[in-house]
């Protein structure tokens, strides 16, 4: 492979602007496919969930997935767009084995959605405006396997294995206009923005929009431009960006490779490039020698979608808090600052923080569990927080426990290594460790007693008054118990017995 | 009327992966246009006030239930494909080396 030039990210922005337009793809979450009642569970066995009509096999018919259609209004009027009175399908015409039909259907130049907005915000709080051009209704392709090359890449494949269960399911793409004015921010405004889709998409319930699933895709168009110029420069289009990470990054390299091309005279060549997880960078795929020529036109099989204003209307009633004034709104509620805020959200921590409430738990333990320990096991182990072996549920049960004062801070964190190292529940848990709080004052009182014979020094000093050094004892005491003694117990104790008002 | 050119017969019919005789694109030539021209004269009398159509039928929103429904077994999916192997279509190379 060839090393690509790149020019400093400072000094690409030195000289120009990047444009970007992104293009998301989004799997719904519907039972069936766009277009016919085959399933679309995952992980079924190879060519199970197919049908004539999801085949292309000659006189079959399709017939528009209701709630394709509805999910594709909710994201439209989410997204602020005006929804057409009126649309159709169109096929989309192409040679490649992943569609057995020798065609997508899609839509063309009547798109179910368009004219929209969304208003993104970034990691300092400044809210950027990202104008929709569309979103309209089409079906995914079938999931091909290459096989005899060296790295199961297309290229040097001998031949290639298609499994049609994923052709037919229901996609939504949206597109936006072209992004100007992000300057140096346009990385940060390409990831902020994906991730703002990803969970409006999860808000309206119409997709998991899972991207490490392949439920949401991004294909990042970037363009440089000399400062001052309004023209658009030449663009590359790097395709299946399949995390916020990579969202960002392919979009820095891009300006960073455009750039150097661009200041040693060079011309960028129209094309789309591949993004490379390992080392964030992309690499030349097909050169789009003319336009492609999809031959679009009005899918005969498939009546006119004309969604009657009246459900549009109930359809926009029935839309979610959006995520951002969700999320202002329970900031508020929570009191914290805005850096607080912004790291249970980097954390991927709002909805198990949310559903930790939901079992019982109070929100301020909910968060320091979550954003501490937690947090932490995902960062040692590299998984997402939401794929640390506790549930929910479990961290409630965490949380009542010390609330009822059975548990200490410390032996709550016992606990959860516990169920995290797959000990069972966090009561199981419990009395397999024997984690209990010592609060019984005989077995408590021995322990103080034989502190204050050790530290006598220190005892004297509580004794003239200096309270502050009851902190040794304390400390001496649940040494002795292994952390097991309830901390403001002992402390009674050690005042008590040294006759000093606490 | 323009006449559609052996150029553009050619192109579509690289587009279809049709490999055409120079013979055959002046044959295809002369038919796509008689063909053309035909279905053109429908706009001589179609005035602004007639929308264009794609569907002879006045139906809209037919749609169906999100209900799933029995697909065909893989092994009848399969029966029709001039090779396969595990369990999956096969299709010969899609792309040579770089």
């Amino acid at each position: 492979m060839t090393v690509t030039d790149l020019l400093s990210y400072e000094d690409a922005l030195a000289s120009f602007d990047p444009v970007m337009g992104l293009e998301v793809h989004v799997e719904l979450g519907t039972r069936t496919k766009m277009f016919c009642g085959c399933s679309t569970e995952l992980g079924a066995e190879p060519n199970s969930q197919t049908c004539p009509t999801c085949l292309g096999l000659p006189g079959s018919l399709p017939v528009v997935n209701a709630v394709g259609v509805e999910s594709a209004i909710k994201i439209g009027l989410a997204l602020n767009c005006e929804i057409a009175e009126w649309c159709r399908f169109a096929r989309k015409n192409y040679f490649y084995p992943d569609m057995p039909k020798n065609f997508q259907t899609s839509q063309y130049d009547e798109p179910i959605a368009y004219n929209g907005y969304l208003d993104v915000q970034l990691e300092d709080g400044e809210v950027f405006r990202v104008q929709i051009e569309r979103a309209h209704m089409e079906e995914d392709t079938g999931k091909s396997t290459h096989v005899g090359g060296a790295t199961g890449r297309i290229h040097g494949a001998s031949h290639s294995l298609l499994d049609y269960n994923r052709a037919g399911i229901p996609l939504i793409e949206i597109v936006t206009k072209p992004i100007e004015g992000a300057g140096e921010r346009a990385p940060e405004v390409a990831r902020a923005y994906v991730a703002e889709l990803r969970e409006l998409i999860k808000a309206l319930g119409v997709s998991e929009a899972r991207m490490e699933m392949g439920q949401m895709r991004c294909d990042v168009n970037l363009s440089l431009r000399p400062h001052g110029r309004s023209t658009f420069g030449t663009r590359s289009e790097t395709k299946n960006v399949n995390s916020l990470r990579s969202v960002e990054r392919a979009a820095r390299f891009e300006i960073q490779r455009h750039a150097a091309v661009l200041t040693s005279g060079g011309t960028i060549v129209q094309e789309t490039r591949h993004f490379h997880e390992e080392d964030g960078s992309t690499t030349s795929g097909r050169i789009k020698e003319e336009a492609e020529d999809y031959r679009y036109f009005p899918e005969p099989d498939l009546v006119p979608v004309a969604p009657a204003r009246e459900w549009v209307e109930e359809l926009r009633g029935g839309l979610p808090e959006l995520p951002r004034l969700r999320r202002k709104r329970l900031q508020e509620e929570w009191g914290i600052a805005d850096h607080e805020m912004q790291s249970v959200l980097n954390a991927g921590a709002l909805d198990l923080i949310l559903a930790t409430m939901a079992e019982g738990a109070d929100a301020a333990s909910a968060r320091k569990w979550w954003m501490g320990e937690l947090a932490r096991h995902a960062n040692e182990t590299g998984a997402e927080l939401s794929a640390v072996p506790i549930t929910p549920a479990q961290v409630a049960r965490v949380a009542a426990l010390v609330a009822a004062g059975d548990l200490n801070d410390k032996l709550a964190r016992q606990v959860i290594e516990g169920v995290l190292a797959g000990e069972g529940e966090p009561d199981q848990v419990v009395d397999k460790r024997g984690l209990k709080v010592v609060s019984d004052d005989s077995a408590l009182g021995a322990a103080v007693d034989d502190a204050i014979a050790a530290n006598a020094a220190i005892a004297g000093k509580i004794r003239g008054g200096n309270l502050a050094a009851a902190g040794a004892l304390i400390g001496a005491v649940m040494k002795a118990t292994r952390g097991q003694a309830d901390a403001k117990r002992v402390r009674e104790l050690v005042l008590e017995k040294l006759g000093v008002q606490g | 009327m323009p006449g559609i050119t052996r150029e553009e017969v050619a192109h579509l019919g690289r587009l279809a992966r049709l490999e055409l005789s120079g013979d055959e694109l002046d044959h295809f030539a002369g038919q796509l246009d008689d063909i053309i021209g035909a279905v053109a004269r429908v706009s001589e009398v179609a005035g602004e006030d007639v929308p264009p159509t794609s569907h002879p039928l006045p139906l809209t929103n037919v749609m169906r239930p999100d209900t799933v429904r029995p697909s065909l077994t893989p092994q009848q999916a399969l029966s029709g494909a001039p090779a396969q192997e595990q369990q999956r279509f096969k299709v010969p190379q899609i792309l040579g080396e770089d």
